[in-house]
Parts: C-alpha cells; structure tokens; sequence
C-alpha cells in the first residue's frame, strides 16, 4: 500500500466550532425596532460543535455517530462547505462530494437524462465526464427506458435510485453520506451499500453519518462520536458503538 | 499536525466569486438552459408569450402617450422609439428581479450542496438575455419595415448599451440578491426600483423635455443613471436611423457613457461583497 500514495490525511478538522443563531428579528423593521428600544435584538447563539478536531486519513472509512442534535450533519456540512466554520479550521484534499440529501438538485419538469446531466454538473462534473459515465448511471438506477420520460411522472422510489446513482458515479476522492442509505426497498439498499463498500475498497475515503448501527459496523473501521457538540470517542467503531450507547 | 505540509489542501466552501463562471461554464450553461426549457411549462403557448406580453404593454402605452398625450407630434416614428426604449427597461427589470430572487428560488440547492452561489444570479440574468431576445426580434422587424439599414455604429450601440444594463443588473442582483436570503424586504425594494425604472429614462419622452426642465447639474445626474444611457444608446441604434433628423445624443454623451459604466462597475464590487459577506449565512437562512 505505502508506494507513492500521499500519506496526508484527505479531511482535517481542527478545533471548529459552529454557532446557530436563533434570530428573533425576521424584518429590517423587526431588526430596526429591536435595535431602537435596545431590546434583546442579539440572537441568542446555540452552540451545534464546540471544539471538535479530528483527522482522516487517506482511504479511511469513518463514522461520525451520535444522537440527534449532536452537530453530525452539521459537521459534514462543514466538510462539503455548505456551512462555514465559525472557529478553527476545515481543510481538505482533493474532490469532495457528498451524497447529502440526494435529489436536491432535480427539476421535475426536466427529463430523467437531462437531470443527469444537470446534477453531475452541480456536483462538480464535466460534460466528458458524464457522458463517460452515463450508461453505468442509469444501469444502476434500474431506471432503463424511462430515462426520457420528466421526472414528475416517476415514482418516488425511481426519483430516488435516479438521484443516488448520480451521486454515487460522481468522480471524487472523499464521499461525504449523511442518511441517505435510509432510501429505496431492501435490494436497492444492498446494492446501495455493496458500491459504496466498492469504493472503500478503491481506496476512496469516506465520512459516513448514519444511525444504522449494522451498516455502520459493516462499512466503517473508525468512529467518531459526538454528544452535544463535543467529541467524546474517536477509536475502533466497536468501541465507539459501545461509547455511543453507554 | 502545525508541522504538516498543506498543499493541496483546499478550504471547503470558498470560491472566486464572479470569476467562478469561468471554471464551472458547463454548469452555467446546463442552468441557464434549464432555466429557459422549464419557463413556459405546463403552457399552451409557450414561447408566443415572449411576444404577447411586450406588445400588450407597448400598446398601452402607445395608445396612451402617443395617441391620448399627443406626444407623436413632438417625435417622428414614436411607435419605434418608445419600444426601443421599453424593451431596455424590460431586459432591466427581468434581469434584476430574476438575479434578485435567484438565491431563494435555489434554496433547495444552496442550503445542501456547494456550488459557487454566484453561478444563480449569473444563469438568471443570462437566462433574461434569452428571454429578452424575441423582443429585439420584434423591433428588428418593425425597424426593417420602415427602412432601417444595419450599419457599425448602431450595432455597436447597441452592444454597449446592452454591456451596460447587464452590468448595471448584475451588480444590483447581486446585492439584492444577497439581502433576499435574510430579509425579503429587499423583494419589496426591488419592486420599487422596477417601476421606478421607467421613469429613470427618456423612454416615454424625449431626454430635451427633460433637459429643458431641470437645472444642469440635476440632468447630468439624471443621465448618468446606466439605464438612461443605455436607453439612449439603443434610440441611437434603432430609432435615430429611421428619422429624417433625430434628437441624437445628449450633449456629454461621452461622460455619461462614462459614469454609467464606472456606476455599474462600482455597483457589481459592492454587490459582490456584500454577497461573499452574507453568503456565509446562505445555508443557516434559508
């Protein structure tokens, strides 16, 4: 394994933390009145991560595990850079997609190839790219002829095999999921899995945030877990598992 | 890890602002085409209302300014010169409005995916620039009838004055735009803005009514406005041609042009950074 490959970590968290606030103020009036009788205009700040720091390492599959409201998702939108950071820092190292909520980028009024197209672009595709990859898409998604129909006719689960095959065939060396594995009947699930344990193998690295224990254990080597914001365990999953729980 | 060599390592969710168009074309342009192919869906008529809905509105006007306010007396080929001036404030308010909503209406991407945010704003006044199209077609044809002649200088009057009004859109877009995600009060200002826009220009009149009316120093003002400039560009190209002797250019035209283009290049530095300032709270306020 050691040959030439780049032993620097592919995702560094260090030391972020990330305020929400709740604001209080929906308006510039409701602002400009607040601010005049100096009320309590200052949003009150919920802290979703405080401090939380840890490195992944090249090819690593880790689990960020904890329960809701445990700042998980928030974390790996600060990885994907939808959020920003309010402290410290996030760095990573070559391209980052994730399968976060997949679907986001579909318009119902578009055909299925046409959403292809449009959604490997919005995560970072090229035109070469895509088209290079486009039978494996729809092979995967089971979608077959119906690949031209507008999205709107399609059932929900096709809508969501389309989307996941998209995601999953994106070109990338870091693959963020959050929950999406929740989605499709039990084969399409498997196979879901089967890939993303392909990957893995490929030596793609992965942050994975789910609360199925079983698939976690089965995908992951490492785990993190967060309570509240704070990381209490970063070890071999089954440790965390067990931190999780206790 | 201070020690370790950072290289390569990028900061996830910062882009290059505007530039970014350069690198994600091929976005830019599957969203601008989807953008245009998903506009007239579920409609009958489809495109046709590109071309309804401007000569609804410039009948209107015309019955009323040419025909009720007698105004055709003062210009010759006034049907001409006030849809020249009209489809200009509309390229303007479609561009605008469409930039100002752009980050809203893509709430379901903002708030999960990172993409440069810039691209919405962009595609929408781009995705303006189609739909403004078949109303210039309209006027070509209408000019062609009456004897127009294509010739350098129209055509590039009338690209400058469309570099103008796109700048001028983009920067307010981006300003506008930015402020919609926190306070949708800014929906409400742009409408203003929008039906002020008419007014703003010599587009129902003719900009020596104006000139004759306000002190010097208020015209200037009045003609550094970019769609006051571009409007009168677009007169040149179109409407001056087709006239035996037009009111040409006002005096200065040179300093407007100017002004007009530096007011839109200041507008698109502050609207881009106000938009990287308030982008950060994309996600959280949607």
């Amino acid at each position: 394994m050691e040959k030439t490959m780049d032993q620097r970590p592919r995702i560094i968290v260090d030391g972020v933390r990330k305020d929400f606030l709740l604001r209080h103020t929906h308006s510039l009036k409701e602002a400009f009145v607040a601010r005049i009788q100096r009320k309590n205009a200052a949003p009150t700040t919920f802290q979703a991560l405080d401090g939380v720091s840890f490195e992944v390492g090249e090819g690593e599959s880790v689990a960020v595990l904890g329960l809701n409201g445990s700042g998980k998702s928030t974390l790996l939108k600060l990885v994907s850079g939808v959020l920003e950071p309010d402290a410290g820092t996030v760095l990573t190292r070559g391209r980052v997609a994730g399968l976060i909520e997949v679907g986001a980028g579909f318009h119902p009024d578009l055909s299925g190839r046409e959403n292809v197209y449009l959604n490997a672009a919005i995560l970072g595709m090229n035109e070469a790219e895509t088209d290079a990859r486009f039978d494996d898409i729809v092979a995967f998604s089971e979608i077959g002829e119906f690949i031209d129909q507008k999205v709107k006719h399609y059932s929900s689960g096709m809508f969501v095999r389309l989307a996941f095959s998209v995601a999953i065939h994106v070109e990338l060396d870091v693959l963020l999921v959050d929950e999406v594995l929740a989605v499709g009947d039990a084969p399409f699930r498997e196979k879901c899995t089967k890939k993303i344990k392909e990957l893995a193998e490929q030596g793609k690295t992965m942050l994975i945030v789910s609360h199925s224990l079983g698939m976690v254990k089965d995908l992951c080597d490492r785990g993190v877990v967060l309570r509240k914001g704070k990381k209490i365990f970063d070890g071999p999953v089954d440790e965390a598992i067990k931190a999780l729980q206790g | 890890m201070t020690t370790e060599d950072l290289t390569g390592f990028q900061t996830p969710g910062r882009g290059r602002g505007i530039l970014d168009i350069f690198r994600w074309h091929y976005l830019l342009r599957l969203l601008i085409r989807k953008g245009t192919s998903t506009r007239y869906r579920n409609s009958v008529l489809g495109w046709t209302w590109s071309y309804v809905k401007p000569a609804a509105q410039f009948l209107v006007y015309y019955f009323v300014m040419g025909v009720i306010l007698q105004f055709h007396k003062d210009i010759p080929n006034f049907a001409i010169y006030l849809f020249s001036g009209i489809v200009v404030i509309n390229l303007f308010n479609e561009a605008f409005g469409n930039a100002t909503n752009s980050i809203v209406d893509n709430r379901a991407l903002v708030k999960k995916i990172y993409l440069p945010r810039e691209l919405f704003p962009i595609a929408a006044i781009i995705g303006a620039l189609v739909h403004f199209l078949p109303q210039i077609a309209i006027l070509l044809f209408v000019c062609l009838l009456v004897g127009w002649v294509p010739s350098f200088a129209a055509i590039g009057a009338f690209l400058l004055g469309m570099i103008i009004i796109l700048a001028f859109s983009l920067g307010l877009g981006l300003f506008f735009g930015a402020f919609n995600v926190r306070y949708r009060d800014a929906q409400n200002f742009v409408e203003i803005i929008k039906m002020l826009s008419t007014w703003t220009a010599p587009v129902l009149y003719g900009w020596a009514m104006v000139q004759a009316t306000l002190p010097a120093w208020a015209f200037h003002i009045y003609m550094v406005n970019p769609i006051a400039v571009a409007v009168e560009y677009l007169h040149y190209a179109f409407w001056d041609p087709t006239v035996e002797n037009g009111a040409g250019f006002p005096p200065h035209m040179m300093w407007y042009t100017v002004g007009a283009l530096v007011f839109s290049a200041v507008m698109i530095a502050i609207g881009q950074l106000t938009f990287r300032r308030l982008e950060r709270g994309f996600a959280q306020d949607l």
